[in-house]
């Protein structure tokens, strides 16, 4: 069993950010990067609103930065997911790939995943038109028409990169009005390519069948009418979920899943246990507010393995 | 050890191939599909070329993907006399891909 002080699991600004940190701090912290390295960011493309970046960095550019930055320092990387985390005696113990890590004190930085829109025509498309990343998959759809569901910043980021193949993408919001930024939605409304239809639900994707999307069955949130609509692919930006599957059962979370933290620290309500960034941020959920709080969690943590050493 | 799919070779390799053939499409720009790319290698490394065949396909660069309607990557295919036994989609564990392989060789 390897003994370590500091254990960070996850890779996204919030990991990368306590790592640094911790390092610094003389932690020597062990970073699982998981099995989405570099977090949500790896499938945005521009960033803008990340400071120090003037002109802008692409996500994943901006994810081996950080790692790059990371690197320089005393920590440890291993490229795999933690498949079981546990409090015992003194610490926490965690195994990855057959391999069992005893320590001190925890850092998670597990992040969010995509929310998906939950029809078992969903599931049975996804792959054939059914798509979670439309930077990985947008390709797909030159000339075609596709629809993005969602009315927040990345459905909307998501809807403006796919006119750049599709030759026509519908967004489909729930309510009358958009929740993104005045910046995101006014690129939306100037796009020729960006229809919009307010006040739908997809109620079933069309084309299980057929073996790939062929369209979507929309309600209207309103008058409760429902309609058909042809499309080829179907992109879902609706919010997302906390990753705790490590953590059900033993450490308290909020009514919407979320970690909860003692206000204004990253103390979770296991002692030793720190969470930052989305897992436990329902609120803000950006990239600098996930590694501003990865900041404070590696601060956290070396007091308290300060004061445990007392 | 790895192979790469083409156009050209793919009926040779992988539609007459005598084992099982996985096969990663994917493509330069796709950052799930990085992540997957060392994983693959690894797989390719550990597995017994004589039970089953392991190599990618560039999306960018081939035809072949689009009759088999991929419209996602990374996208995995394991094929069996010639069919698809397995679609795979999006970045997993080698654990979860070293399992989902497994079924398929003999």
């Amino acid at each position: 069993m390897e003994q370590r002080q500091l254990i960070i699991v996850g890779s996204g600004p919030a990991g990368w950010t306590a790592a640094i940190y911790a390092a610094r701090a003389g932690l020597q912290p062990l970073v699982f990067e998981g099995a989405d390295a570099g977090g949500q960011l790896m499938t945005t493309t521009e960033v803008e609103n990340f400071p120090g970046f003037p002109t802008g960095v692409q996500g994943p550019e901006l994810m081996r930065i950080l790692k790059e930055q990371a690197k320089r320092f005393d920590v440890e990387i291993v490229s795999a997911a933690v498949d079981s985390l546990k409090p015992v005696d003194g610490g926490f113990e965690i195994i990855s790939q057959t391999q069992t890590y005893h320590t001190a004190a925890v850092i998670l930085a597990t992040g969010a995943t995509a929310r998906r829109i939950g029809l078992a025509s969903e599931k049975a498309l996804y792959g054939r038109g059914v798509s979670a990343c439309a930077t990985c998959d947008g390709f797909f759809f030159k000339n075609k028409n596709v629809i993005v569901v969602g009315g927040g910043d990345s459905a909307l980021e998501e809807a403006n990169f796919l006119t750049r193949f599709a030759s026509k993408v519908t967004v489909v919001h729930r309510r009358d009005a958009f929740r993104a930024s005045k910046i995101m939605q006014e690129r939306a409304f100037a796009n020729p390519k960006i229809d919009i239809v307010w006040n739908a639900v997809v109620i079933e994707i069309l084309g299980v069948e057929a073996g790939h999307v062929t369209g979507v069955r929309l309600r209207d949130t309103v008058t409760q009418a429902e309609t058909e609509r042809p499309i080829d692919g179907v992109f879902a930006a609706i919010g997302h979920e906390p990753n705790v599957s490590l953590l059900r059962g033993w450490v308290d979370l909020d009514e919407k899943n979320y970690v909860k933290t003692k206000p204004g620290t990253t103390q979770t309500s296991v002692p030793g246990l720190f969470a930052c960034g989305d897992l436990q941020d329902a609120r803000y959920r950006q990239a600098v507010t996930a590694a501003g709080s990865g900041c404070m969690a590696a601060i956290d943590a070396g007091r308290y393995l300060d004061e445990i050493k007392k | 050890m790895e192979h790469v799919f083409t156009d050209d070779n793919f009926k040779k390799e992988v539609l007459e191939s005598p084992v099982p053939v996985l096969v990663d499409f994917w493509a330069e720009w796709c950052q799930p599909c990085r992540a997957m790319g060392p994983i693959i290698d690894a797989l390719a490394e550990e597995t017994d070329s004589k039970k089953m065949k392991i190599g990618k396909m560039n999306v960018d660069q081939n035809q072949t993907p689009g009759s088999y309607g991929i419209m996602s990557i990374p996208t995995f295919l394991v094929f069996k006399n010639g069919l698809v036994a397995e679609q795979l989609v999006g970045a997993m564990s080698r654990e979860t891909m070293r399992d989902k392989i497994g079924r398929h060789v003999s």
